[in-house]
């Protein structure tokens, strides 16, 4: 009766129930098998067609989605060299959108920064009732529509409204006007320099402000010859991060702007004006330009963080 | 620098580390924050709702009902869930491949996939549009359709999946994958039952992120829609034509579901990182 057991118990062995000669064979096969594939290349080996099949989906994928479009526009852009491209961007409508967007994405870096490196502070360092609602209500403007937020600020502050009407009384209009541009770009662009800054507050800790204060720095020294220092990166990346959206926004200066040419039009207006009047040239030219600065953000980005860590 | 450095009193009168995290200038800090997140998003968002039950709330039920806005919306939420699950898939896919894989112009690979966060939407747009559009050189016309609406969509969401699942990917231990191959099993299985499940929380955190982008899109899906109501209106397009033709209440409603979807997506992302951090 023993014998036909354990025959069958050999049988069974490989599923792991009893150890036999066949489990500790196939173990061994199997454990040269992998530490042959963590040694060589570092990570476990796919099999060379299902490798092949991955990258060609996935570089068929980015070409057609990314690479193809993208490089087209940069095409159709310098076509006919680089002459019309400098005389599209140099029209007086085209250098007006230069400087209202210049003026709309510097005031919105300078007040989200103030804003941003004050809210970490907030976040990292002190408790409050609250904190915890605050930290998740600073991302909601990344999940907001643009088209919702420039609603949002006509409702509050166009001419129609309570507080706008007042406002419009005392000579200062919000809406269809600067203001309003810049709280539209402000209100997109939020949580940028707060998500750079607030990890980096948490990571150096307070002990050094501490050992400040304790001989005798003000918090406004503490600030500047301490923590300033510290977060510095911090703050550059969140400037630049802030700067690339806000030369960026559409949606939300659209609605706020009331679209005047020459008076209230930024880079991404003249874009979409001039392409729907069929002024190609002077919409990839303005593209480009924009295409530009968002590509320079991103290689700056890359190129000194890894320094960072 | 204007003031001369005041001497002691702050230095002496503040006990060190018991007060460590409670400091006379909270109140003033918090003032101003508060101040300006409720002047610049709190208060604006909060008149959207208010202005969307202006003519009460079967108003807005009209409003949000009404055949162009109903149409809108589910075009909008669709297209989203679609692009959300492209996104989980190729995100994934693109993740494992910059992770694992290595071939010449990998890190060129690496870079261009940030491409669609730093382009403004409506060079986004642009781009689309050129290769998609009537003139296409590919003769391939998605403009005026849903599809391409659709790509313009997958286009800005590109990076979500693959930047939330990359690092987890690269901070996966292939100790385990060693282990479970060392006890047979097979490469599918490896993936399915080890893998995978690590990579979960991330890649659902990646997809909830671009279905929420993809619902708020304006910019890139402008151009590539031609603002065809019934077909190709996205629910931000539909949004601002109202808005054009003084319509600020049924703008609002529409907005206000948009609202109510993109926060339900921000708290299910909220439950998504706590149950990881449990399980992690």
């Amino acid at each position: 009766m023993a014998e036909p057991d354990l025959d069958q118990r050999d049988d069974a062995a490989p599923r792991g129930r009893t150890v036999t000669a066949t489990d500790i064979r196939f173990d061994t096969v199997a454990n040269e098998r992998a530490v042959d594939g963590l040694s060589s290349a570092g990570s476990y080996r796919a099999r060379p067609a299902g490798k092949w099949l991955m990258r060609i989906i996935m570089l068929t994928y980015l070409t057609f989605l990314l690479i193809l479009p993208v490089g087209l526009v940069f095409w159709r852009t310098f076509e006919r060299g680089i002459a019309p491209v400098i005389e599209a961007l140099t029209t007086p409508e085209a250098l007006h959108a230069l400087q209202v967007t210049a003026i709309v994405a510097g005031c919105a870096v300078v007040l989200n920064t103030i804003f941003g490196i004050i809210a970490s502070f907030l976040l990292v360092r002190h408790e409050f009732p609250g904190k915890r609602v605050l930290d998740k209500l600073i991302d909601l403007p990344l999940a907001v529509s643009p088209v919702v937020v420039g609603l949002a600020l006509i409702l509050v502050y166009g001419r129609n409204s309570t507080v706008g009407g007042w406002l419009g009384d005392e000579g200062i209009d919000i809406i269809y006007a600067l203001p309003g541009m810049i709280m539209a770009t402000c209100f997109v662009s939020l949580p940028l320099m707060v998500r750079e800054v607030a990890p980096i507050l948490e990571e150096i800790g307070d002990e050094q402000e501490q050992a400040a204060a304790t001989l005798g720095a003000s918090p406004f020294q503490i600030f500047r010859r301490v923590t300033l220092p510290a977060i510095r990166w911090g703050v550059a990346y969140g400037i630049i991060l802030t700067l690339a959206r806000s030369l960026g926004e559409f949606g939300a200066v659209a609605v706020v702007s009331g679209r005047v040419v020459g008076e209230t039009q930024t880079l991404t207006l003249f874009v979409d004006q001039n392409f729907e009047n069929f002024d190609k040239p002077a919409a990839y030219s303005a593209a480009f330009l924009l295409a530009f600065l968002a590509i320079a953000a991103l290689l700056l980005m890359n190129i000194f963080r890894p320094k960072e860590h | 620098m204007l003031s001369p450095p005041e001497p002691a009193p702050a230095a002496t009168s503040r006990p060190p580390v018991h007060r460590k995290r409670r400091r006379p200038s909270t109140g003033i800090e918090l003032g101003l924050a508060t101040l300006y997140l409720s002047f610049l998003v709190f208060i604006p968002l909060g008149a959207v709702v208010w202005q969307s039950t202006q003519n009460g709330w079967s108003g807005f039920w009209e409003d949000i009902s009404s055949p162009e806005a109903a149409s809108t919306l589910k075009l909008t939420i669709v297209a989203s869930f679609v692009v959300a699950i492209i996104n989980a898939f190729m995100g994934t896919l693109i993740a494992w491949v910059l992770v694992r894989d290595s071939f010449p112009g990998k890190r060129i690979i690496d870079t261009i996939i940030d491409l669609p966060f730093a382009l403004p939407t409506i060079v986004a747009g642009l781009v689309l549009v050129t290769l998609y559009g009537p003139q296409s050189p590919l003769h391939v016309t998605l403009a005026y359709t849903q599809p391409g609406v659709v790509a313009a969509l997958l286009f800005v969401t590109l990076p979500f999946v693959v930047r939330t699942v990359q690092p987890v990917l690269l901070e996966l231990d292939q100790e385990m994958e060693a282990a479970a191959a060392s006890l047979g099993a097979g490469r599918f299985t490896i993936f399915r039952r080890i893998i995978l499940p690590n990579l979960v929380p991330a890649i659902l955190a990646g997809t909830a992120l671009s279905f929420a982008r993809a619902l708020s899109e304006y910019g890139a899906t402008v151009l590539i829609s031609g603002n065809l109501p019934f077909k190709t209106q996205v629910a931000s397009v539909q949004i601002f034509s109202q808005i054009q033709n003084d319509n600020t209440t049924g703008a609002a409603a529409v907005s206000t579901v948009l609202l109510v979807v993109s926060l339900l997506v921000l708290v299910g992302l909220g439950m998504i990182q706590r149950w990881s951090v449990r399980r992690g």
